[in-house]
């Protein structure tokens, strides 16, 4: 195999899987895991747990 | 466990840095545009248009834009794997030598030491400089993820780590290049010709694909969930519109050399992956934007949120407006033109310096254990200043752009060329004036925001989170 062919099988592997990645992304299977995923940033609340200044509204949802 | 302490030192030494760089950066940028509409400014040579350029490209990607993602990119990772900083002292170098990078690149550039090459002017010592800086970096950014004590590893921090690997190609390979003597500061590029211009725009279009864009959708995917109060709007489609950005992003240089001696099949590969990439590049907007339905009244009170809603309206913009600008034949009008300036500034003051700003309003406060900035009214003030001046300053520019396209390519029935250059740039100067305008709004908002950091931080503790374990299985 010449190096173009190379190349062409490449560039076609990559849109491969970058179709099997979306049809992974829209299963069924992925979606526990991504909601999980989603709640990463409140699983925490990163407001200092003290004194004065008002707690904003948005960040009590967290 | 329970006694540790998230490194909050290093974000806190970045966010600060980002706001005085951010103003260090368009200060340079208002003297150059001040500089088109009174050729007298420029004075000494070390302060001539041609140099000060370059500085004011250099100091507001990487200084301002550069310590932005560091600062954004150590909260985010820290606080979504639950788990203190990876090599402390490691991450402390980053800052210093990050600081010593810029600092030479202030020295240098006004000198006169290039090497050239756009967004990659910086020679050879300080680019090696950068190399050991940015493998400290990964170092500490995936050694984080890889003592991260969650089971998933958050979207933003897939695009931070992408940004991250893909800085580290494109400034090994742009850079190779063969010093003069190892006591110069002159050295030659590894390439020659037209491969010589492909790498340099490979490079170019993916520091803005991947150090402007990649970086900062990490910054997006972090701080508007947070601001809003709500998970993002779709996570499946984040993963999508991570892997499609990954995908395509890569093949779109070429459009910076239309109509050159590269190969025309190349330009027209540029040019369909440019027009590709508005797929991902709107999908991650919309994401990012509806993250916000059912909230969308937060819109009228929390400045915080404008400006991070308002950069994804921008980044919308801009990225519709570059692949448009990507198509061969509206590029015979738009390139070499203003129009490109007022393009590259609606991505750079529009989105990335809002969405850093939105940003640093949200950690400054956190970092001197606060809830929120001295001022919320002068967080407003500095909006809409800000967004003023962005629109002054690309107005001006389309209209200056267009007219220099059109001006440039009329002809007489007789095949000669209707106007001389020098014509376009006489008819150009009301809308330079414009730009100065819009810069001078922008950088006092800069300023607002220093004063009011400044009025945020005096007088308070620097103050350093707990570490969580995190809450059940999927925290």
């Amino acid at each position: 195999m010449d190096i173009n062919e190379a190349r062409t099988v490449v560039t076609v592997l990559g849109l491969v899987c970058f179709i099997a990645i979306t049809l992974w992304a829209y299963s069924g299977r992925a979606r526990k895991g991504f909601d999980e995923a989603a709640l990463l940033p409140f699983s925490e609340d990163d407001l200092p747990a003290q004194k004065g200044g008002q707690t904003k509204e948005g960040n009590k949802n967290g | 466990m329970q006694s540790q302490t998230y490194n909050y030192k290093v974000v806190r030494q970045f966010a600060i840095m980002t706001v005085v760089w951010g103003i260090v950066g368009m200060l340079v940028g208002v003297i150059a545009a001040a500089q088109l509409v009174w050729p007298e400014l420029n004075v000494a040579e070390w302060l001539h248009f041609g140099r000060l350029r370059p500085l004011h490209t250099n100091a507001v990607i990487f200084a301002f834009g550069g310590c932005a993602l560091f600062a954004t990119s150590y909260y985010c990772v820290q606080r979504t794997c639950h788990t203190r900083l990876f090599a402390p002292g490691l991450a402390a170098f980053t800052f210093w030598g990050w600081q010593l990078v810029i600092l030479l690149a202030a020295i240098t550039l006004p000198l006169g030491y290039t090497s050239s090459k756009e967004y990659a002017e910086l020679e050879w010592p300080i680019d090696i400089l950068i190399t050991v800086v940015w493998v400290s970096y990964a170092i500490v950014f995936f050694g984080t993820i890889g003592t991260r004590k969650t089971t998933h590893i958050y979207v933003a921090n897939w695009f931070y780590g992408a940004f991250i690997i893909t800085v580290a190609l494109l400034h090994l390979v742009n850079s190779a290049a063969l010093p003069v003597s190892l006591s110069s500061m002159k050295s030659y590029s590894a390439y020659a010709g037209v491969q010589d211009a492909m790498i340099q725009w490979w490079y170019g279009h993916n520091a803005v694909g991947f150090f402007l864009t990649a970086g900062f959708l990490g910054m997006m995917y972090y701080f508007v969930p947070k601001q809003a109060g709500r998970p993002v709007y779709s996570y499946r489609l984040s993963v999508v519109h991570f892997w499609a950005l990954i995908f395509t992003y890569m093949w779109a240089g070429p459009h910076h050399l239309h109509y050159t001696a590269l190969p025309d099949w190349t330009q027209s590969v540029g040019m369909v992956f440019s027009l590709i990439l508005l797929a991902p590049s709107w999908g991650g907007m919309i994401n990012g934007i509806m993250t916000l339905s059912g909230a969308w009244h937060k819109l009228r009170t929390d400045p915080i949120l404008k400006f991070l809603i308002t950069s994804l309206s921008f980044y919308g913009m801009s990225t519709f407006e570059g692949p448009m600008m990507s198509i061969k034949t509206v590029n015979a009008l738009s390139h070499y033109t203003d129009w490109t300036v007022g393009h590259v500034h609606s991505g750079a003051l529009g989105w990335v310096a809002m969405v850093s700003i939105g940003a640093m309003y949200y950690l400054i406060p956190r970092m001197y254990g606060k809830t929120e900035m001295y001022s919320t009214k002068l967080i407003t003030a500095h909006f809409w200043i800000a967004t003023i001046g962005i629109v002054l300053y690309i107005a001006s520019m389309w209209i200056s752009g267009v007219m220099q396209g059109l001006m440039w390519r009329a002809t007489n029935p007789d095949g000669t060329l209707t106007y001389s250059f020098v014509e376009s740039v006489k008819a150009s100067y009301p809308f330079w004036a414009i730009r100065v305008l819009g810069g001078v709004l922008f950088l006092t908002g800069m300023l607002i925001m220093f004063y009011n950091m400044v009025k945020t931080i005096a007088g308070q503790k620097a103050y350093d989170a707990p570490v969580l374990a995190p809450a059940g299985a999927h925290a």
